[in-house]
C-alpha cells in the first residue's frame, strides 16, 4: 500500500488495524456498544496472523485473560465501554500491582449506570485517577480521530511494555463510530515487536526451561504481607508513576496570540477546533490546548501558556478534567477562579461546532 | 555426622539404594498451612506429577486466593497470581499466549465454586488446555471458617452457626459432576486425601488431569476432598475420618468423564480413579 493511499474505516476498526500492525497477539473482550467493531475486526485479523481471539464470558473474565496473556510478555489487549470498564477495575489494579503491561480501550458511553450508547467523557476520573482499588495509575491516551486511533495503538503497546503497566486508550462513541480516511502506515516512533519482546524478557511467564537449565522460577504477584514489603512495593510504584511524567504529550492550535485557550480532549476537542476556526475567521483570538495524554496530564505545558491567557475547559461530563487544569494553574501568580472556566456538555448529547460558539464567546466576556 | 552437610547425609551410601527422595518440583521450605491440613498432600501429588511427566520446566502455575494464595511459594515453576476466583480466566490468557506451556490452576472451593464459578465453567466449556486442581474442604479456610459453596447441609460454620440449611443457603455444589457435563472438559474426577488408598487414586487421577491438557484433549479437572482440622475444630485424625464418613457419602468419588478412555458418566457408570 502506498503511503498516500488511505482507507475509509471507523475509529473502532482503526484501533483493530493499529493494534495488529503494532504487533498485537492476543485479544480478549466482551461485546458492548459502541465498541463492537473492535472485537469483530480482530476476530478475523488476529487468527489470520496466528494470534488469539477469545470472546470472554464477561468483562471480568476478559480483563483477567488479558492479565494472563500480558504476564507472558505477549502484546495483548481488551476493549470495552463504560460499565464494562467498571467490571475490569479489579484486573487493572492487579496488573498495576504486579507490573503487567495490559492495553485497554474504553470507547466511552454515557453513564452512570447503564446510561446510553451516546458519547461521553464521564470515565475521565476512572481512567486518570486509577479506577480500581489501591494506589495505581494507568497511562491514558486520548485519540480524537480514526487516524489517531490507529497511531495510538502503537504507542499504547510500547508504553505498556516500557513501564510494565496498564495503558488505557480513552475514546468515546464519536471517536469509535466516526468513519474517516486512515493512512495505514506505522507511525515514525513505532517500536518493533522485537523491542517489546526484549522489554518483557526480564519478567515474562514462559516456563523456566526457556531460560536455561539452571534458571530460577519467576513469580508475578501483587500481594506483599511481610512488614514493610507493601510499603516498598508502593514506593516502587510511586517512582514509576513519577517517571511516567516524561510521556506527557499535547497539541496546541492557534494559541500564540490567543487570549482564551480552550482545553479539551477527544471528540470534544475536534468539535471545539471547528468552532475556533470559525471564530478565528471573525478575528476572535481563541486557541486550543489538547492533551494527548490524560495521565500524565501535561500540566507544565499548560502552565507555559498562562501569561496573558485565560482558559475554558470543555468536556462531556459534569466537570472532571477541569480539576486537573485547576491543579496545574491554581496557586500561580495572577491566577484567580475566573482564570479557569468550565463548560460541560451533558453525557449522551451530540453537539456540533455551533453549540460551542456561545460558550466560548461567553467565556471571553467573563474572563476579562 | 557433624562434618557432613545435609546433602551428603541424605545421599545413599555405597551399597544402598535410593527408595524415596525429595521432589525437585516442590520448594524445600516450610509451608504456612496448619498442622493436619491436606494442602501438603495435594501439593506433593502435583509436584510428583509434574516431575514424572517431565514438564515442570515449561509449567506455569496460576495461583488463586484463599489458603492457596501462596501456592507459588511451594512449587519451583513460573507462577503468577490471579484475583479471587479468576484463576481459570488468567490461565486461559496464559495458555493462549503460550500454547507450548503446561498451565494449571490450584483453587479452593470458595475461589472456584463461589466467586469464580463463571470463569471456571466457561474456561472448562471452551475446552481450554489447562488443568484445575480443586480443593474441596467444605469451608473458607483463610478467612476463618465461613460457609463455602460446598459446605455440607447441617455443617456449622462461622456464618451458619446452626448449620447450613437447604431452605436458607441451598445445598453443597457438586463441581466435578457439573464439569463432566460440559463439552470442553476432557477429564473430571473427584478423589479424596483421607487415606493411603485414596491418595494413591488421587495421584493416578492427577496424572490424567494433566495428560489430557498435554495431549490437547481439553480441560482437566480434579476435585480433592481435603481436611481442614483448624476450621472443622478437629484433630487431623478426626478430620480424615470426617472425609470418609460425612463427605464421601455426599460427594461420591470417581471419574465422571475421561476423554482418554471414552468413559463417561453419561453411560450411567461411575468409575473409580
Amino acid at each position: 500500500m502506498s503511503t498516500e493511499q488511505r482507507i475509509l474505516i471507523k475509529g473502532n476498526e482503526a484501533v483493530a488495524f493499529g493494534a495488529v500492525d503494532a504487533g498485537l497477539r492476543c485479544y480478549f473482550g466482551y461485546p458492548i456498544t459502541p465498541q463492537n467493531e473492535i472485537p469483530e475486526a480482530l476476530s478475523t485479523l488476529l487468527p489470520e496472523r496466528g494470534g488469539q481471539f477469545v470472546q470472554a464470558e464477561s468483562e471480568v473474565a476478559a480483563v483477567n485473560m488479558l492479565l494472563g496473556a500480558a504476564a507472558c510478555g505477549v502484546p495483548s489487549m481488551t476493549s470495552s465501554s463504560g460499565c464494562g470498564l467498571s467490571l475490569m477495575q479489579e484486573g487493572i489494579s492487579y496488573m498495576a500491582g504486579s507490573h503487567i503491561p495490559g492495553v485497554l480501550v474504553n470507547m466511552q458511553r454515557g453513564g452512570p449506570g447503564l446510561g446510553d450508547i451516546g458519547p461521553s467523557q464521564g470515565d475521565y476520573f476512572q481512567a486518570v485517577k486509577g479506577g480500581g482499588h489501591g494506589d495505581h495509575r494507568n497511562l491514558v491516551l486520548a485519540p480524537a480521530t480514526a487516524q489517531e486511533c490507529y497511531d495510538c495503538m502503537f504507542r499504547a503497546l510500547a508504553l505498556a511494555f516500557k513501564y510494565a503497566n496498564p495503558v488505557l486508550v480513552l475514546g468515546d462513541a464519536i471517536v469509535g463510530q466516526i468513519k474517516e480516511p486512515v493512512r495505514r502506515v506505522p507511525p515514525a516512533d513505532a517500536v518493533s515487536e522485537k523491542t517489546l519482546a526484549a522489554l518483557a524478557a526480564p519478567w515474562r511467564m514462559e516456563g523456566y526451561g526457556k531460560r536455561g537449565p539452571d534458571a530460577q522460577p519467576r513469580l508475578l504477584k501483587s500481594v506483599y504481607l511481610a512488614e514493610g514489603a507493601l510499603a516498598e512495593r508502593n514506593r516502587l510504584l510511586a517512582q514509576k508513576y513519577a517517571a511516567m511524567q516524561a510521556e506527557c504529550a499535547w497539541e496546541c492550535t492557534d494559541v500564540e496570540d490567543a487570549t482564551l485557550v480552550v482545553v479539551a480532549f477527544g471528540s470534544v476537542a475536534r468539535i471545539a477546533r471547528s468552532t475556533i476556526r470559525r471564530l478565528r475567521a471573525e478575528g476572535v483570538r481563541v486557541g486550543l490546548f489538547r492533551p494527548l495524554t490524560l495521565f500524565p496530564f501535561p500540566a507544565e505545558a499548560l502552565l507555559a501558556l498562562l501569561p496573558g491567557r485565560r482558559f475554558l475547559v470543555m468536556e462531556q461530563n459534569l466537570g472532571q478534567m477541569v480539576e486537573d487544569v485547576r491543579l496545574a494553574l491554581f496557586g500561580q501568580p495572577g491566577v484567580t477562579p475566573a482564570t479557569v472556566q468550565w463548560h460541560g456538555i451533558m453525557p449522551g448529547l451530540f453537539v456540533n461546532a455551533d453549540d460551542l460558539r456561545e460558550p466560548m464567546l461567553q467565556a471571553l466576556k467573563e474572563a476579562f | 555426622m557433624p562434618t557432613q552437610n545435609l546433602e551428603e547425609q541424605l545421599r545413599p551410601a555405597a551399597g544402598e539404594k535410593l527408595v524415596f527422595d525429595t521432589n525437585p518440583v516442590l520448594s524445600e521450605r516450610l509451608t504456612h498451612y496448619c498442622p493436619g491440613c491436606h494442602h501438603g498432600i495435594a501439593h506433593r501429588l502435583v509436584g510428583e506429577t509434574l516431575h514424572e511427566l517431565g514438564v515442570a520446566s515449561r509449567t506455569i502455575l496460576v495461583a488463586s486466593v484463599g489458603c492457596a494464595t501462596f501456592t507459588y511459594d511451594y512449587f519451583s515453576v513460573d507462577g503468577l497470581e490471579a484475583p479471587h476466583g479468576r484463576a481459570c480466566a488468567v490461565a486461559t490468557g496464559v495458555r493462549r499466549a503460550r500454547p507450548e506451556a503446561v498451565v494449571f490452576t490450584y483453587q479452593g472451593d470458595g475461589d472456584m465454586a463461589a466467586i469464580g464459578m463463571a470463569e471456571s465453567l466457561h474456561a472448562a466449556n471452551r475446552g481450554e488446555k489447562i488443568t484445575s486442581i480443586f480443593i474441596n474442604n467444605t469451608v473458607y479456610g483463610m478467612t476463618g471458617g465461613q460457609m463455602a459453596p460446598t459446605t455440607l447441609l447441617g455443617q456449622k460454620t462461622t456464618t451458619t452457626r446452626d448449620g447450613r440449611c437447604m431452605e436458607r443457603e441451598g445445598g453443597p455444589i457438586h463441581l466435578a459432576e457439573i464439569m463432566a457435563g460440559l463439552d470442553g472438559v476432557a477429564f473430571a474426577a473427584r478423589c479424596a486425601l483421607d487415606s493411603v488408598q485414596h491418595v494413591r487414586e488421587a495421584k493416578k487421577a492427577m496424572r490424567t488431569a494433566f495428560e489430557v491438557q498435554i495431549e490437547g484433549l481439553g480441560y482437566g479437572f480434579l476435585e480433592l476432598l481435603s481436611g481442614c482440622p483448624t476450621n472443622w475444630h478437629m484433630d487431623p485424625v478426626a478430620a480424615s475420618k470426617r472425609i470418609a464418613e460425612a463427605m464421601i457419602p455426599v460427594f461420591p468419588l470417581g471419574v465422571f468423564k475421561n476423554k482418554r478412555t471414552e468413559q463417561s458418566s453419561q453411560s450411567g457408570k461411575v468409575h473409580h480413579a
